[in-house]
């Protein structure tokens, strides 16, 4: 046990020498991967938050339920007191005819009005769902008309089955993004050891002649790929965590604009110790496939 | 100890280094191995240290048969062998010690036993005092001996020395072989390539010559 814990920090300490002898190369490497990882990790985010706004928008998605036009003002209470009641249902309120009309003339509409020898209105109820994914709405939708009194409900949904569309190819570009950016580190990495493994190749051949195993030579070539994926990953999160700094301000006025109140999120934690984890695995497999083929072509001479 | 039967070794291209070479060689031997260049000394050293695999015939060394063995077994295998190599095989980027320590490290020794080991086979070459210092100013025949000390530090029942004293003055040669008589008298079964054939007359000990890739007795 312990000489597996000195053998494992002698891997760490030969992993760490090496980067001290390279400074500048590894700043490079560690600045490649950082990006590489930023990018599909910002994009995330702003997906993230691109949700979190949507999800303050939607609530505001609204159905009018016309009442039929012999259901007088007690029968659209009646309803929207009956819908209130609902679990899906955030609220729902009763507009009467001549809410309904005042509204127009407020609209600037008061030419038309006039004209009308009666108010050809109906009541109406308007409710806002709870739950604003299409599936909910499309329910809830149903069940409005068949609601007693109820003669046509009125709903915009489309915005938001493009919203919903809209998202779910963000996020199927995030994880081809992924995926993609993922393979450039494991790359990066197994390039970078195999210019290492071409520097100590003398050390490798020696290791094996005088009886090193595969895991021993592969060790340290194993933390260094995995501390470059983890010091890649810390300068990926740390870009990701500057964008967001540099797009608060702007985030923010365009908000104000939209007289509305948003906070540009960062990356949070779970999120940024998976991406960590994440880099770091992927760099400790792109050293493992390159020693192990170095290791080989050693064998052959 | 060693026993090669029917020991056939050819190179891609068809050049065949050894041809039906049978040798035994017992535990405890001192054996000189000759031949002009190019007569298979070497091949025949790295065939033994399981460096290379023969292309027919058997090689058994230790009760193990070397052709056969797996990949994942070499390691273990080569670890009760020391081998000495022409170009001593030196790592430049660290000390003495440390090229010492790498055969005890590997084999997971470590802390003060590893390096009172170290010491101790630094002794026998006469490089204590240097023990600090880069390989690469150290003379031919210390670099040797650095060579030598890394080989027999951890304590291998067989060494296989490859043309140990090619590049070396008269004195340094005898130093080396005087160690390697030392090393044979406390029952270590060294097996030696050369060419220099006065080394071979003052110190006595099995010949064993090759010519062409044959055995010739």
């Amino acid at each position: 046990m312990k000489a597996w814990l000195v053998h494992h920090l002698h891997s760490l300490r030969i992993a760490l020498r090496r980067f001290q002898s390279a400074p500048l190369a590894s700043l490079f490497t560690v600045l490649v991967i950082g990006v590489a990882v930023a990018l599909p990790a910002g994009l995330y985010m702003l997906l993230d938050n691109l949700d979190r706004a949507a999800g303050g928008i939607t609530p505001q998605a609204e159905i009018t339920v016309f009442l039929k036009r012999e259901a007088d003002a007690d029968r659209g209470q009646a309803l929207a007191r009956e819908l209130q009641a609902r679990a899906d249902v955030a609220s729902a309120r009763f507009v009467s005819k001549q809410e309904g009309i005042d509204k127009l003339v407020a609209a600037g509409l008061s030419d038309i009005t006039a004209g009308l020898p009666d108010n050809p209105l109906p009541h109406a109820v308007v409710v806002t769902p709870r739950d604003t994914s299409p599936a909910a709405l499309q329910a809830l939708g149903e069940h409005l008309a068949q609601s007693e009194g109820a003669e046509r409900v009125l709903m915009d949904t489309e915005w938001i089955k493009r919203l919903s569309a809209l998202m779910d190819l963000g996020r199927d570009l995030v994880f081809m993004l992924s995926v993609l950016l993922g393979l450039a580190l494991a790359a990066i990495t197994a390039n970078t050891i195999r210019l290492q493994i071409y520097a100590q190749r003398d050390e490798i051949e020696v290791a094996r002649l005088i009886g090193a195993t595969d895991r021993f030579v592969r060790r340290p070539f194993l933390y260094f790929g995995g501390i470059q994926g983890l010091a890649g990953g810390l300068t990926g999160g740390a870009l990701v965590a500057l964008g967001s700094r540099l797009l608060e301000r702007s985030v923010e006025q365009v908000a104000t604009a939209y007289g509305a109140e948003f906070v540009l999120s960062g990356i949070d934690l779970p999120t940024l110790l998976a991406l960590l984890a994440l880099s770091t695995a992927l760099g400790w497999l792109g050293a493992y496939f390159s020693v192990g083929q170095a290791l080989r072509q050693v064998e052959q001479g | 100890m060693i026993e090669l039967s029917g020991v056939t070794k050819r190179y891609p291209g068809g050049h065949e280094a050894l041809s039906d070479v049978n040798l035994t060689i017992g535990q405890g031997e001192l054996v000189f191995l000759t031949g002009h260049s190019g007569a298979g000394k070497s091949t025949l050293l790295k065939l033994v240290a399981a460096i290379e695999r023969p292309t027919t015939g058997n090689i058994i060394v230790n009760s193990q048969n070397v052709g056969r063995l797996k990949r994942a077994a070499l390691p273990f295998f080569r670890r009760n062998i020391g081998l000495i190599f022409q170009d001593h095989k030196l790592l430049y980027d660290r000390s003495v010690f440390d090229n010492v320590l790498l055969p005890l490290h590997i084999q997971g020794f470590t802390g003060h036993d590893a390096a009172k080991r170290v010491r101790a086979a630094l002794d026998k070459v006469s490089l204590l005092k240097k023990e600090k210092v880069r390989p690469i100013t150290l003379s031919g025949g210390e670099q040797q001996r650095l060579c030598i000390a890394r080989a027999i530090v951890s304590r291998p029942a067989l060494v296989l020395a490859d043309e140990p004293t090619a590049n070396l003055d008269e004195a340094y040669a005898r130093d080396i072989m005087d160690m390697f008589r030392a090393f044979n008298e406390v029952g270590v079964t060294l097996i030696i390539s050369t060419h220099d054939q006065s080394l071979i007359t003052r110190y006595g000990g099995r010949t064993v010559h090759l010519a062409y890739g044959k055995l010739v007795q």
